[in-house]
């Protein structure tokens, strides 16, 4: 296999004499390392745009071809106060020459742009690592503000790491002279001085940043040269200053990817494309009714960008709005999907009740954050299980689907889209903080391979009578799924009522009748107990494994990570991680039974351990972290190891 | 305020007004360009479910029924175009008893539901129905945004001044110091009167009539449905059963002279025995008073127009009623102005994005920008 990059690239304009075949080459006489894999963190104050930077190294480094996975963590205030500890917004990206599964451990190369975040961060960090410090930034007070006595830089706290002072501020200050700036103006482009020295220490192809930042100031032409001159400043510093004497190559991950064209993708940014893809295989409208909400905003925005694919957005006046205009339109045949956080879902929970109430498709997506109540809202959980499983009045089953990586989303989507049509309910989509804003490597499907989503609505007569007359009854069910017909208003003749007070089988008239309530309890349960979905699939080489370690959601990186460490050094465990939370996989019970012990990694107190013992009555281990970060390979190989000698 | 599982009175008649078959679609409603037409003549018997209506006997809500029974061939759309939506009241069980497509929702969020159906499918004459608790307690929020965006909905606000459904604890619009179950020495909360809310949330149409009236009800009716955008219609309707006659003082013969005064577009505002009283606005504060019509002043007697941009006179005038006695309650159309209407403006911004980018293209979309291949 090779791996190139694409000619949707355009080449650079060339006005860059350094630039060879559109990508900038180191060409000093420099040493040149082959490492196989990296993990850089850019961290500074949240006003630094350290999002920014992140994120154009990762489109830097996908259109090179490595695999690679991000984790962006930052503050919940927009612009907490500057230099101090809680300001600091990082990215952290991990990048390789094969295949990866998480955004790595612990970073080989920090990137301080102040004292705040090189003290928020250097704990992280492996002995040995490489800091960049801006030290234009190390004065007496902004050290003092975040409890640094003396300068770490100075008194031999970092002896321990590569550390390359940089008087980033200055250096990008200097670069610009030319340019009519304030100072002030120019120092903002020191993020962009420092992807640019990276850029340098890495290979990284260089045209996508600039056409990027040309882009973004298109209407301020002298702020986007001011960016690329601060950006190429920062790459001819590290070509020449003495103390960069090394830079890195990471080849493309030339046989990690099967064969295809790849593109990086956010899971916020896969989900909405698995949405708009569902409105076109369904045929059907799409409709989002949503409420501003950190982390699933950027489903809204993204997906009111393409109105051009029929798309409706609504921005409503609260989460309950939200949810409620996307089931009105599900009651007028759109594919209605509603996007939120947990506290979302808390307020959306009693119009949940009503479209299971009503049986109408419908998608609610739960990017989930630190809770409970307002917890943390840009950091990661999966804390939401339970409320998505059991957060209603009464006998409200839903079925529950869960997304692994941030390009696994756009299936998820798909996924949830087909069990809603077909078996007319509402559906919860569980994807979570760290796969909404982390990215990866997506396979672009071809349109032939997404699957066929279109349902049929009512036309006509579904019932005879006694009398022998034809009827309309919107609760007669399809035999094999149990849904209910979808007879959409405009159908003449099947004009019919429905509502939250609980229906006559059948006809769907109010009934207030103890049988028939029973009945239709367990009617609704069924139908979502017996909801199709694929066997579990055991990852267990050899079926040598007496240990099972199940997970769900975004968990899947990491404990893949952990399982490959441990096979390395010789162990033997089984792995299996669930796309479908309700209802389980048919096989799940066997698969359970199979093993001595079955181990269940989360990011809360063991929700889904609780769901697994209470339904199989298997004594099922929980390991569990709640910090709001994503679990650690290592961490997890370290416990996953306990359990095996256990 | 959660319904109570208790079922309520049963039987009663089905409607107590002059049946109006066969009306004639002769009015033009520009709200309904984009519904289908009905194929057939429509009469009132078309619009009536098979469901047994459960109201309590003597409830207001019959009269309303029978009002809107007869009211919608008129519409001259086809019924399968039409919907009821409902949150949860005494007053939203009314869709299961139209033959019209129905929703009967949750408790205050029937706008929000609405919206939804009204904004993905113009081809449709969409009608909430809700009450003074449920409209304005707990589903306020949802309201008042219905109004300011103007989306085309027919809100009918069934206001009775009292919970019904829950047996008769004090509503958002009770008099202050009502005693109920809930305050037994009495309310402490000031009422919300709803035209001057509507009309301080941006709304384009605003009218207020009697259950009893079928005549002005269904005038109001027809206005509101051929209105382009949200319509509230304040409809007074009595509670036999937790608060009846609360509107006696606009229905008895005797009394309603003094208390009624009926706005029509284009004509002066005159009301009582002889029309010998008027509205005039006080030169000193801007604001109006009831005043005796004598030569002197006559022709400061004010003219109403529903069609001022300004909602300030509209305003007004919804203060002029005293909550308590209804003395000079203004019914008829307050207010009724063309403004832009939400789904249009969402349907054109969609029509807008496929001019300018082409009809979407999911492989394109997919692909993005920064793409890279690998060959086998």
């Amino acid at each position: 296999m090779t791996s190139k990059v694409s000619s949707t690239t355009e080449q650079a304009d060339g006005a860059d004499g350094a630039l060879v075949g559109g990508q900038r080459k180191p060409a000093g006489t420099k040493d040149v390392r082959r490492l196989d894999r990296v993990i850089i963190r850019f961290a500074g104050d949240s006003g630094d745009g350290m999002q920014l930077t992140g994120d154009r190294f990762t489109s830097e480094t996908a259109s090179f071809g490595n695999d690679l996975s991000t984790l962006p963590n930052f503050p919940a205030e927009i612009r907490a106060p500057a230099g101090t500890l809680p300001g600091v917004s990082s990215f952290q990206l991990h990048f390789a020459d094969h295949d990866i599964l998480t955004p790595g451990d612990a970073p080989d190369v920090l990137v301080a742009m102040n004292p705040a975040a090189l003290k928020a961060n250097v704990g992280d960090l492996p002995r040995g690592a490489e800091i960049i410090v801006n030290t234009d930034e190390f004065t007496r007070r902004a050290m003092q503000k975040v409890g640094y006595a003396v300068s770490p830089l100075e008194d031999g706290s970092l002896d321990g790491y590569q550390i390359h002072p940089v008087p980033l501020t200055t250096l990008t200050v200097e670069a610009l002279k030319e340019f009519a700036l304030s100072r002030k103006e120019a120092e903002r482009s020191k993020n962009m001085f420092a992807l640019g020295l990276l850029s340098w220490m890495y290979h990284r192809p260089t045209e996508g940043t600039e056409r990027f930042l040309r882009t973004k100031f298109a209407k301020k032409p002298d702020i986007a040269a001011a960016n690329i001159a601060a950006f190429r400043a920062g790459w001819n510093f590290g070509e020449t200053t003495e103390d960069f004497a090394v830079s890195y190559e990471v080849a493309p991950a030339a046989t990690a990817f099967p064969t295809g064209t790849y593109r990086n993708i956010s899971g916020n940014l896969a989900l909405s494309y698995g949405l708009v893809a569902a409105s076109r295989q369904a045929e059907l409208p799409l409709y989002l009714g949503s409420y501003p909400i950190t982390p699933a905003s950027d489903i809204l925005h993204e997906l009111s960008k393409h109105k051009n694919f029929g798309v409706r957005t609504f921005q409503a006046e609260d989460e309950i709005a939200g949810i409620g205009a996307a089931l009105g339109a599900a009651f007028g045949g759109s594919l209605a999907v509603t996007t939120t956080s947990g506290p979302g879902v808390a307020l959306k929970s009693e119009t949940i009740g009503l479209a299971v109430s009503l049986e109408l498709p419908l998608l609610i997506v739960d990017i989930q954050r630190g809770g409970p109540s307002t917890g943390l809202p840009t950091k990661t959980e999966q804390a939401d299980l339970l409320q998505a499983m059991y957060g209603r009045n009464g006998e409200a089953p839903v079925p529950v689907i869960a997304p692994r990586t941030p390009a696994d989303c756009f299936q998820a989507a798909l996924e949830a889209a087909r069990i809603a049509l077909v078996y007319r309910t509402p559906v919860f989509l569980l994807s979570d903080g760290y796969l909404a804003n982390g990215s990866e490597p997506w396979r672009i499907p071809e349109l032939e391979e997404l699957p066929d989503l279109r349902v049929e609505f009512a036309q006509g007569p579904n019932h005879t009578l006694d009398d022998g007359t034809q009827a309309f009854w919107p609760y007669k069910r399809d035999p094999q799924t149990l849904a209910r017909p979808w007879a959409v208003p405009g159908t003449p003749g099947l004009e019919h009522r429905i509502g939250g007070i609980e229906k006559q089988d059948g006809t769907g008239n109010i009934s207030y009748d103890p049988a028939n309530h029973d009945f239709m309890v367990r009617t609704r349960q069924a139908k979502i107990d017996n909801i199709a979905v694929a066997d579990l699939e055991v990852d267990d080489p050899g079926n040598t494994a007496r240990t099972l370690v199940l997970g769900w959601g975004s968990t899947y990186g990491p404990i893949t990570a952990a399982v490959r460490r441990l096979r390395t050094a010789g162990e033997h465990i089984a792995q299996a991680h669930l796309r479908h939370l309700n209802p389980f996989p048919k096989n799940l019970g066997t698969v359970l039974a199979a093993y001595d012990k079955v181990v269940i990694p989360e990011m809360n107190l063991g929700q889904l351990a609780t769901l697994i013992r209470a339904k199989y009555l298997v004594d099922a281990d929980s390991y569990n972290q709640v910090n709001g970060m994503p679990f650690k390979a290592e961490q997890l190989a370290t416990a996953l190891k306990e359990a095996i000698d256990d | 305020m959660t319904e109570t599982t208790t079922a309520h009175g049963t039987g009663g008649p089905a409607g107590r007004g002059p049946a109006a078959a066969g009306t004639p679609a002769s009015t033009t409603f520009a709200s309904l360009s984009l519904v289908p037409k009905a194929a057939a003549r429509q009469s009132m018997k078309d619009f009536k479910s098979d469901q047994e209506v459960r109201w309590c006997p003597g409830c207001g809500d019959y009269a309303i029924l029978a009002a809107v029974q007869g009211f919608m061939p008129e519409l001259g759309v086809a019924k399968e175009n039409i919907v009821f939506v409902s949150g949860i009241g005494c007053s939203s069980r009314f869709p299961y008893y139209m033959n019209t497509y129905g929703m009967h929702s949750i408790h205050g969020r029937a706008p929000a539901i609405a919206t939804g159906l009204a904004t993905s499918r113009q081809d449709l004459s969409v009608w909430v129905v809700t009450g003074d608790g449920d409209a304005l307690s707990i589903g306020g929020n949802h309201l008042i945004h219905a109004l300011r965006r103007n989306v085309n909905l027919k809100i009918l606000l069934f206001n009775n001044r009292i919970y019904g459904l829950t047996k008769g604890q004090y509503s958002p619009t009770s008099e202050i110091g009502k005693i109920t179950k809930s305050t037994p020495m009495g309310s402490l909360d000031v009422p919300f009167n709803p035209v001057s809310l509507a009309l301080g949330a941006e709304a384009s149409f605003v009218a207020r009539t009697v259950d009893s009236d079928r005549k002005h009800l269904t005038e109001v009716l027809r206005q509101a449905a051929a209105h382009p955008g949200t319509a509230l219609v304040e409809i007074y309707q009595n509670c036999n059963i937790f608060n009846d006659g609360a509107f006696e003082a606009l229905k008895d013969q005797q009394q309603a002279e003094e208390a009624v005064i009926r706005l029509e577009h284009g004509q002066p505002i005159r009301f009582g025995p002889d029309r010998a009283k008027g509205v005039v606005r006080d030169p000193a504060t801007g604001d109006l008073q009831v005043v005796e019509v004598t030569p002197d002043n006559e022709a400061q007697v004010l003219i109403h127009d529903a069609h001022s941009a300004s909602p300030t006179t509209a305003f007004a005038l919804s203060r002029l009623a005293d909550p308590d006695t209804l003395h000079h309650t203004p019914i008829g159309v307050f207010r009724s102005v063309d403004r832009p209407v939400y789904d249009t403006l969402m349907a054109g911004q969609l029509d807008t994005a496929v001019e300018q980018n082409g009809k979407g293209d999911l492989a394109a979309l997919m692909a993005g920008g920064d793409t890279w291949t690998v060959i086998g």
